[in-house]
């Protein structure tokens, strides 16, 4: 530069180069000024709609941007969960079989977060058709990469190499009163059993512990549910009676156990027709997960404390 | 199989050449030479000049359509589709549906000419609920088929179809369902929704569509008439968009609405503007939107719809009147400098 500036040695001026000013390194960008403008590409983006989703509705960067950092703000300082044993979720396709509890199905939405943060792999979970029914929560469903319990869906996410989580007690689970907690419910069918039967994916138990006192429920209104069309109407210690405020999940400790997959080596797709392997097999993964589920219960120790 | 000289379409017969996709259909038939005639049938006169396709009309309603066929020795049938039922006219779109394919496939059955017959049905035969799969395949069997409207009488008319398949075994059958059709020039209850000043939407939902550009719906029975293709397959352009993602590509302002007062805006509209009012399997459709699966269909032809679901809607949008575009020219300003 300074050359460039001197005189020449004949006397002409120097030549100022017209893109001089570009060679110069743009000023630092502080974090914060690095933070608003992807932000504002991130909205304009989203107000643009120029971003993909899935066939199936998933779409990633809503869900990275913004539906699990609010699920991951609740899962490291409202429940402080602990997960352990990721280690075994094998790479490519495998249904992730899970407890069920907590009222409201929390526990889910803290499974995909233990397992995002774990292995960077979305897990799909398969829902109850309530809730593609339901306005709002169908759609953010789907958003967040979750899609309807059935065997067409969950083949086709297991075919696509997909983490495809169940919870095979359904409401049954949820919904559970408190006095049965950490006692697993009725399996199902067993669809999930054939479904990865039929495609091979590995059977992954998980057991997640904490959930069960969340919202304590003690009794339930049978009358209003059935008014509302929910499957359960739960009455806890703080709701109805506090209003919305009982809405707050109570702040236990959680910890999420992940255990060695289970081998369907000995079985072909054949014997997903075959309703007795199915049953003794869904058995077997129920009576794997709650046994699981009492050992992480001893591990977490207290609720609350 | 696909192409042996004895199984080549000769003679062709298109119904439905007064609108727009047996018209286009018809043009892309005659262009082949190996095709000596195209006969094109509506009951209304066609609006543009078809070329060297012969124009009958005939009243699909009454067995004139089976003297066509059998005097012009027709041996391929190409039925370009059913008309849309809108809420005021639904009991003649379902006449000149059901009863007019009946009567068409009454006709293909007499005719010892005939060899194959193309059916253009649609994806709607699947319904659009919450129960069922997030993409249907051909084999999937609908939770809740659709109850009425022009979706009822597709089940209707393939199931027809399949009557005829089972007592004129050597006729080749093809059952195309298609996505909803999209494209600069196309006119349907849906691109008269998405062209609406401010589009309302079902409050709570956002449903996954998917499109199928006309270019490629052309394509695909322009191939399915001239090849031999048996089967049922799913027609749509690659990938899905959700009704939200399209609205903000189109730059269209929305209204969120219940579905029951979107109903009765509907009605108002239809009888106040003169508009077409939305139907309970549009309104369904708006709720939770329909995917298929069209591994099949590219496997048969071993050819892939050239615009993908989101193509077809930019190339629909692009000849649309230009978007107000003021929000986002707000944000590229203040987004400038921080590519």
């Amino acid at each position: 530069m300074t050359a460039q500036h001197s005189r020449n040695d004949d006397g002409i001026a120097p030549v100022i180069p017209l893109d001089a000013v570009r060679h110069d390194d743009p000023p630092p960008r502080s974090r914060l000024e690095r933070g608003v403008a992807s932000g504002l590409a991130f909205l304009r983006r989203r107000l643009a709609g120029e971003y993909e989703v899935d066939e199936f509705g998933f779409d990633p960067e809503l869900n990275e941007t913004v539906l699990l950092p609010i699920a991951r703000a609740l899962y490291e300082h409202w429940f402080r969960v602990e997960v352990r044993g990721t280690e075994n979720i094998p790479d490519g396709g495998a249904l992730v079989v899970a407890n069920h509890s907590g009222t409201i199905p929390l526990d889910a939405l803290m499974l995909t977060v233990a397992v995002h943060d774990a292995t960077g792999r979305d897990l799909r979970l398969l829902g109850a058709d309530l809730v593609y029914e339901m306005p709002v929560l169908g759609h953010l469903s789907r958003k967040a990469g979750h899609t309807l319990a059935c065997r067409a869906d969950a083949t086709r996410l297991l075919d696509g190499g997909n983490l495809v989580g169940v919870f095979p007690e359904g409401f049954k689970g949820v919904g559970k009163p408190f006095a049965e907690r950490y006692r697993l419910q009725r399996f199902g069918r067993g669809g999930f059993v054939e479904t990865a039967l039929r495609t091979g994916a590995p059977l992954v138990p998980v057991a997640i512990v904490g959930a069960e006192e969340i919202y304590p429920k003690i009794a339930e209104l049978p009358l209003l549910a059935r008014l509302l069309g929910v499957p359960y109407f739960p009455v806890t210690p703080t709701f109805p009676w506090f209003g919305p405020a009982g809405l707050l999940p109570l702040p236990s400790r959680w910890l999420i156990q992940v255990g060695e997959p289970i081998p369907l080596d000995d079985y072909g797709p054949g014997d997903a027709d075959d309703a007795m392997t199915v049953f003794n097999l869904t058995d077997q993964v129920r009576e794997t997960v709650q046994q699981m589920v009492y050992d992480t219960r001893l591990l977490r120790g207290p609720a609350f404390l | 199989m696909s192409d042996m000289p004895s199984s080549a379409a000769r003679v062709v017969l298109v119904t439905g050449v007064a609108r727009f996709l047996g018209a286009r259909v018809a043009h892309a038939l005659q262009a082949d030479p190996g095709i000596e005639r195209v006969i094109g049938v509506d009951t209304v006169p066609p609006v543009e000049p078809l070329g060297r396709t012969e124009f009958v009309r005939v009243d699909v309603r009454t067995p004139g359509i089976a003297k066509v066929i059998a005097s012009g020795r027709v041996d391929t049938v190409v039925h370009s589709g059913l008309v849309p039922g809108t809420p005021g006219t639904a009991a003649r779109a379902k006449e000149l549906n059901v009863i007019g394919t009946m009567q068409l496939l009454a006709a293909c059955q007499r005719a010892p000419s005939m060899r194959r017959l193309v059916l253009r049905s649609t994806a709607a035969v699947y319904g659009s609920s919450a129960k069922g799969p997030a993409v249907f395949t051909e084999r999937d069997q609908p939770p809740e088929p659709p109850a009425s409207g022009s979706a009822r009488d597709a089940v209707e008319v393939e199931g027809y179809v399949r009557g005829l398949t089972r007592r004129r075994s050597d006729l080749s059958v093809s059952v195309l369902r298609f996505a909803n059709l999209l494209g600069p020039r196309v006119d349907s209850p849906i691109t008269r929704y998405l062209s609406l000043p401010v589009v309302p939407t079902v409050l709570g939902f956002d449903p996954r569509l998917q499109f199928v550009h006309e270019d490629d719906g052309v394509e695909v029975l322009r191939r399915m008439t001239v090849e031999d293709h048996p089967g049922t397959f799913n027609v749509a352009g690659d990938g899905v968009l959700l009704l939200s993602q399209l609205l903000r590509r189109a730059q269209r302002p929305t209204i969120p609405l219940t579905a029951a007062s979107l109903s009765v805006l509907g009605d108002t509209g239809r009888r106040l503007a003169g508009l077409t009012g939305f139907s309970p399997e549009l309104l369904r459709w708006l709720t939770y939107g329909r995917v298929v699966d069209t591994a099949a269909l590219a496997a048969e032809l071993s050819w892939h719809p050239k615009y993908s679901t989101e193509a077809a809607f930019a190339d629909f949008v692009a000849e649309r009147r230009p978007a107000a575009t003021a929000p986002l020219a707000l944000f590229d300003r203040l987004v400038r400098r921080h590519p």
